[in-house]
């Protein structure tokens, strides 16, 4: 009998190392997922610290809310579609116009990625802002009372500061996709009779379209998270969800409402980021 | 993959008259290549003749397919003019000079049909949908891929692709079809059978002209029928296969076009009027056909390895001696290596005696005048 209980025991297995996940998982809970998890329960609570449904439906409801929603998808959407764009003719100039010095060129666009956001918004302050070199050279080349270039303080200023500084991101991995594309497929594509713009729609495209939907995807996601370059750029009514998190805030001390929004932005930003990785896996990007 | 042939049937047939009259004769003038300093192709004058198969054979780096490249376009002679037909192409983009081109490597548009693939040149060249169905329809019955149609071409094997490569490059009716290496990545059976069909192709559509290039003399041989044979960016014999094959005029073209055993030999009797000079090796005095050597010339003579018997009758009165140092039986076959005064001689034979003699043996090795050609000792070796 004992004999028989021995047999049918389970044995024990042990797995080496696996409470190795314990450290980091802590330290995950404490700094990203505990502190999230503060700003959920800061929405559902009044500054007192009484739970208020109430206040949320007004924040989701409230001009200023659905003002600054739109903004932020008008604005990501945007300079989203700018950066797909420039990034798609620098990568195919760069991939497949052949020039002394194309890879220096691709590295100097690639050092953009390090510098911070506001920097562009600082030289673009420079070039295209009031007193900027560019209007400072029209008004005294035509004689003109006022600065006749007065983009930067729009939404426009955001979309061209935005498109500057992400484009890169879009251009990397299109870099990376072109060159793999076959050679051979571009030769016999032209030699069969196509002219260039029909082999980058037909041939070159198609193949970079797991490129383009996974730069696209990382653009739009780092585009409506983006703050330095909003509030650098001060645009008068250009409001944002981060910015408007950071005005209820900081200068409002509204802690619900901000956090009500800090809710809704980060329920938009891992939307796109689950699109981003269902794309990015669908597409083996 | 063997099993599907081309059929040859398709109208095609119906332009190769066409074909023929747009002009498919390819012209190089003094082209030359040059990357830099570093130059690839010397000034290259060569003809291919509308409906013929032109081989261009080297090896790597000999600037083989450098010259295909100047004709498609993808490459600008530094020098010197391509002329198609009546038309002077050589500054013409490659999407004007009216070629089809299958390289190794297939490539198929692999997010396309194999139909669209086909489709593509004719789309490209605006052709009406129609037309566009008709030819797609032809060139894939012409190649045996007819029920392929709606595949993609990951859904094939390489000899698949290869052939809807082929009808690709057929679909647009090229005045001058351009073939870079295109049954390299194939393995040797399906390379084997592909050749074949290249061939009966060629022979459902007379008309169109090919610049075949590759590396292997066995499809050269198959497909040709004139051979330029490359070497460091020159051509350095070119010519009719078989004149080729059976008479080449240096020592490169003897060891690259199939296998030559080399004698070396004095010119005893220039070659007359029957174009059969005498020479001696060592004792023996041989007969071969000659160019414009003159005697006492120091010369070498080429004997193909199947063209070696160890019998002797009426047609092989050449007689060698040699010592037989290895024996190689390979089914058909039977290689044998021998040294003749210091030079290694291959023999191929099909029949063998019934007894061979054993390593070590002097044996006499019998080939004919007609089989055998005299080549200068240095030039081109």
């Amino acid at each position: 009998m004992a004999e028989a209980v021995a047999l049918c025991a389970p044995a024990i297995r042990r797995e080496p190392g696996k409470f190795w996940i314990v450290p980091p998982a802590a330290l995950l809970a404490l700094l990203f997922f505990y502190p999230l998890a503060l700003i959920a329960r800061q929405a559902f609570l009044d500054d007192s610290g009484v739970a208020n449904a109430a206040e949320i439906i007004r924040v989701l409801h409230s001009r200023f809310f659905l003002n600054a929603l739109i903004n932020t998808v008008t604005i990501s959407v945007t300079a989203t579609a700018g950066c797909l764009i420039v990034g798609l003719v620098l990568a195919l100039i760069l991939a497949f116009v052949p020039f002394p010095g194309s890879g220096f060129i691709a590295r100097l666009i690639d050092t953009f990625i390090a510098l911070p956001t506001f920097l562009v918004t600082l030289a673009f302050t420079f070039l295209y802002g009031s007193a900027g070199m560019l209007n400072s050279g029209l008004m005294e080349a035509f004689s003109l009372p006022l600065p006749p270039v007065d983009f930067l303080y729009s939404t426009w200023g955001v979309v061209l500061a935005e498109v500057t500084v992400y484009t890169p991101f879009i251009l990397r991995p299109l870099l990376a996709a072109f060159s793999l594309v076959d050679r051979g497929q571009i030769e016999a594509a032209s030699v069969h009779g196509a002219r260039p713009f029909r082999i980058v729609r037909q041939v070159i495209l198609p193949a970079a379209i797991p490129a383009l939907i996974a730069g696209g995807s990382l653009c739009l996601l780092l585009t409506v998270n983006e703050f330095g370059i909003v509030l650098f750029i001060g645009a008068k009514g250009v409001i944002t969800l981060p910015l408007l998190i950071y005005g209820k805030a900081i200068q409002e001390s509204a802690y619900q409402v901000a956090c009500v929004i800090a809710v809704v932005n980060i329920a938009l930003s891992l939307g796109l980021f689950g699109l981003y990785r269902f794309a990015a896996g669908r597409l083996g990007v | 993959m063997s099993a599907v042939a081309f059929t040859g049937t398709s109208v095609m047939d119906i332009d190769a008259a066409k074909i023929r009259g747009a002009g498919s004769n390819v012209h190089f003038d003094k082209v030359s290549v040059a990357y830099g300093a570093h130059v690839v192709l010397h000034p290259l004058t060569l003809d291919i003749a509308p409906g013929e198969i032109l081989a261009m054979i080297g090896p790597s780096g000999s600037g083989k397919t450098t010259a295909l490249r100047a004709v498609a376009g993808f490459v600008r002679p530094a020098s010197g003019r391509i002329r198609i037909g009546a038309a002077d192409v050589t500054d013409l983009p490659p999407y004007e000079r009216g070629l089809g081109m299958v390289v190794q490597n297939y490539a198929l548009f692999p997010h396309m049909r194999v139909e669209d693939n086909v489709a593509f040149g004719l789309r490209a060249q605006g052709a009406d949908k129609a037309l566009i169905g008709e030819r797609v329809k032809e060139a894939l019955a012409t190649v045996g891929m007819a029920t392929f149609a709606r595949r993609y071409p990951r859904e094939l094997s390489g000899g698949q692709q290869q052939r809807v490569a082929i009808a690709r490059a057929l679909a647009v009716r090229p005045r001058v079809l351009l073939l870079d290496e295109p049954l390299s990545a194939l393995d040797a059976q399906i390379r084997r059978n592909m050749v074949e069909e290249i061939a009966r192709l060629h022979r459902s559509l007379p008309g169109l002209t090919i610049l075949y290039v590759t590396h292997d003399q066995t499809e050269a041989l198959t497909l040709a029928d004139k051979i330029a044979i490359m070497r460091d960016g020159r051509v350095c014999s070119h010519g009719p296969t078989t004149e080729l094959y059976r008479r080449p005029p240096n020592r490169f073209t003897a060891e690259f076009l199939g296998r030559a055993n080399l004698l070396p030999v004095t010119v005893a009797e220039p070659a007359g009027s029957k174009g059969f000079a005498t020479a001696r090796h060592r004792d023996a005095v041989l007969t071969g056909a000659g160019r414009d050597e003159k005697a006492g010339d120091r010369s070498l003579l080429c004997i193909r390895p199947q063209h070696l018997s160890l019998t002797a009758d009426s047609e092989h009165t050449n007689r060698i001696v040699g010592t037989l140092r290895e024996v190689h039986w390979q089914g058909e076959l039977t290689h044998l290596v021998l040294d003749v005064d210091g030079t290694p001689v291959r023999v191929s034979a099909t029949k063998l005696p019934v007894a061979l003699p054993e390593p070590g043996a002097e044996v006499p090795l019998f080939f004919a005048p007609a089989d055998t050609s005299l080549l200068p000792e240095d030039a081109g070796g």
